[in-house]
């Protein structure tokens, strides 16, 4: 049903694989959308490597397409006030909150060659996310009818994803590393009303910026997937557009 | 020209339905092969679903919310010359106007959707310049129609065939899903008046349709149907409709999720499954359930089963323990107008005609086909027609009629070995009754030629009738379990 020429040409096996890791620091969240569509086309197309974006976003409530509007708690208004812009975004998923000291993910991947599983997917990137968590000593789990890596109760990290026609992934996960939890308060996380958020900097009793846990969150990918390596290029800001063909090029 | 279906597609091991999220065009547009037609979203994960032929998006079958199972059909494709000239919708109505916001910079990512001063999110179409082009001269919609159906009719008709074939009404009024449901339930989809596109049979209709006891098909009044595409429908009854009323509770009931553990398995409920939660849910939370318990001897019954069995199958009759107690029930049941009733609204109906549903175990599954006007049937009518509902009923075979219009219904867990069930009342219906299993049990009875007390072994059996204390009370329930009692207990050898 899903076809591809890349999938009569053979693509390399996942051992085979490079996964690019490309840092892009603080961006908007716009930004971010329009360059994962860039991207995933260009993955599509076989341009580019499997890729994972690593960034911070200035802060913003996301809904995704399960999303209820009751889930975001405050006014507009005063998610204006507090600098917070509102998007309604293709993810799957349900009401959450991104904003600096977060560990934002979007693995751009083509995930044909054995990986054509939208849960299986999901289960992965939960996997990632165990990994990372296990990186600093927290043990975090699964709940199976609540997608996201947990610790003792509380969600250390979203999961929302997208797969485009392909089988190409975007969107990914939001893993809280010194997070200010208190804009968490304007939502109702994920849409899961009485369950808490938490973070490594408030599960480790010492702040951890989201740099600190990029190390941890790539080779938790590399392990999880089995790429042979994790290729990492730091990419200042204004790069990014570069490597996605952008928009001031054309 | 040739129309190709585009199915829900299988999007993992453990994903047995999607849920539309947005539909990326729209009938009319023209569609590359492997273009995203459509998103789907299924817990944490959306997905886009490529177009499996180049051609024009002609026809969309699930809408935006609605949740389909793997392998249904949610679009077709027309693929071929002429294709999108044919189907090419009234630009007025397709027009979206653009979002009144202000957009984030980088708005042409797809998905990308701006809210509007209100609060409601308007989508920003990304093909917007495309379809001013197919503006000029729009065919009517009616004409679109025509023509499709023309189309339909040249691609289906085989020369032997009649234009106006069943088969072909079927697949032009609905899809696999709803022809899956409709022969499940044993129901012809033609009787069925479709609101969808042209008149489709939805799978919302015929769930409803199942799930419709008494109402006419035909006349029942249905969501807007789409303008010009369907005959006027009779004025709408300013009261609620019981469906929609019905589904308004159902929605109030909340349906929790809970934690899957390892070694679990998941599945989906299939149709008849759903339909009959559904129904139990709303049947217990509307009427106050009261359960009645008898014990009934059937020892005279048994006597002229024997006497009788050599006579009965001369007629062709297979005469059953419950042939007996549905002839019995369909007695009683006219002297007592409230348990043969039913409570609509402020009001209550007391039906004019006995109408016996009687409940078959479809193994996995529940249908209860009913007899018609059994108080007017002699007893190996009833044995006969209960013989040929339950066959047919296991062979999914039953029209639609045939599953409704019950007014009182009986439910065998006896033929298991259950001594005593309380069963639910079905909805629109005040009662219904349970037979336990006949078996020999030791009882006190009296001596024939003594009329001393003496230990004897019967058969006998426990009958619980379930009942809406709404409109019958407990002591109409004793009284029409003693009627029944005495009647089976001292069974008229010219029934």
């Amino acid at each position: 049903m899903v076809r591809a020429p890349s999938e009569v040409a053979g693509p390399p096996a996942w051992g085979e694989r490079i996964l690019a890791v490309r840092r892009l620091g603080r961006i908007e969240y716009g930004d971010g959308l329009a360059l994962q569509a860039r991207l995933v086309e260009k993955r599509r197309r076989g341009e580019i490597p499997d890729t994972l974006l690593v960034l911070e976003h200035s802060h913003v409530v996301t809904l995704g397409s399960s999303a209820r509007a009751e889930h975001v708690l405050a006014s507009r208004a005063e998610l204006a006030s507090r600098g917070i812009s509102v998007y309604k975004t293709g993810r799957g998923g349900d009401v959450t909150y991104h904003g600096p000291g977060q560990l934002v993910g979007y693995p751009v991947l083509d995930l044909k060659p054995d990986r054509k599983d939208l849960h299986a997917y999901l289960r992965s990137i939960e996997g990632v996310l165990l990994r990372a968590l296990a990186a600093f000593g927290l043990e975090g789990r699964r709940e199976p009818s609540a997608t996201g890596a947990w610790v003792g109760g509380a969600k250390a990290a979203a999961i929302g994803v997208r797969v485009s026609s392909g089988w190409i992934s975007s969107h990914g996960f939001a893993l809280n590393a010194n997070t200010d939890l208190s804009y968490f308060e304007a939502i109702v996380p994920c849409g899961i009303p009485g369950r808490s958020v938490t973070s490594l900097s408030r599960l480790l009793g010492r702040e951890v910026p989201p740099a600190a846990a990029i190390p941890a969150v790539v080779a938790a990918m590399v392990e999880e997937f089995g790429y042979r390596a994790a290729e990492e290029g730091a990419l200042p800001r204004g790069r990014a557009d570069a490597l996605a063909g952008g928009r001031n090029s054309s | 020209m040739s129309r190709i279906e585009v199915p829900m597609p299988q999007m993992g091991e453990s994903i047995a339905e999607g849920t539309v999220s947005k539909w990326l065009k729209k009938p009319g547009d023209a569609v590359e092969r492997d273009e995203p037609v459509l998103e789907i979203s299924t817990d944490k994960v959306d997905a886009e679903i490529p177009s499996p032929a180049a051609g024009t998006l002609a026809e969309i079958l699930v809408a935006e919310g609605e949740t389909v199972e793997v392998g249904a059909v949610v679009a077709y494709i027309e693929s071929g010359a002429g294709a999108q000239d044919a189907q090419a919708p009234a630009a007025s109505a397709q027009a979206v106007p653009p979002p009144p916001d202000v957009q984030p910079e980088d708005s042409d990512a797809r998905g990308v959707v701006a809210h509007s001063a209100s609060g409601v999110a308007a989508s920003l179409p990304a093909e917007a310049t495309e379809r001013e082009d197919r503006a000029t001269a729009p065919p009517t919609l009616d004409a679109a129609a025509s023509s499709r159906d023309a189309a339909r009719a040249a691609e289906a008709a085989e020369p032997s065939e009649v234009a106006e074939s069943s088969e072909q009404r079927l697949r032009a009024k609905s899809t696999p899903v709803v022809r899956r449901i409709a022969q499940e339930a044993g129901v012809d989809i033609g009787r069925i008046a479709g609101t969808g596109h042209l008149g489709r049979v939805t799978k919302q209709d015929i769930l409803s349709y199942i799930e419709q006891g008494e109402t006419d098909p035909a006349t029942r009044s249905a969501p807007a149907p789409p303008a010009s595409s369907r005959p006027p429908q009779p004025a709408p009854s300013l009261a609620p409709s019981p469906d929609s009323l019905w589904d308004r509770f159902h929605d109030e009931v909340e349906h929790p999720a809970f934690p899957v553990r390892e070694g679990d398995r998941v599945e989906t409920m299939d149709k008849v499954r759903r339909l009959t939660a559904r129904h139990m849910v709303l049947a217990k939370r509307i009427a106050p359930h009261v359960h009645s318990f008898i014990e009934i001897d059937f020892s005279a019954i048994d006597r002229l089963r024997k006497q009788n069995r050599k006579a009965w199958e001369d007629q062709g009759a297979r005469v059953s323990y419950t042939a007996f107690v549905a002839w019995a029930c369909a007695r009683v049941l006219r002297d007592f107008p409230s348990i043969n009733g039913t409570v609509s609204g402020n009001s209550v109906i007391h039906r004019g005609s006995v109408n016996l549903g009687m409940a078959v175990d479809l193994d996995p599954g529940l249908i209860v086909p009913v007899i018609h006007d059994a108080g007017n049937l002699s007893l190996t009518g009833v044995a006969k027609r209960i013989v040929d509902l339950a066959e047919r009923a296991r062979a999914r075979r039953l029209a639609p009629q045939e599953i409704q219009g019950g007014t009182f219904t009986i439910t065998n867990p006896g033929v298991l070995g259950t001594i005593v069930g309380m069963p639910v009342i079905p909805k629109g219906t005040a009662a219904i009754l349970g037979t336990g299993a006949i078996e020999k049990r030791v009882v006190v009875a009296a001596d024939p030629e003594s009329g001393e007390d003496v230990l004897a072994i019967r058969k006998r059996a426990y009958f619980s009738l379930g009942y809406d204390h709404r409109l019958v009370d407990g002591a109409d329930a004793a009284r029409f379990l003693a009627r029944l009692k005495a009647l089976l207990e001292d069974f008229p050898a010219e029934a």
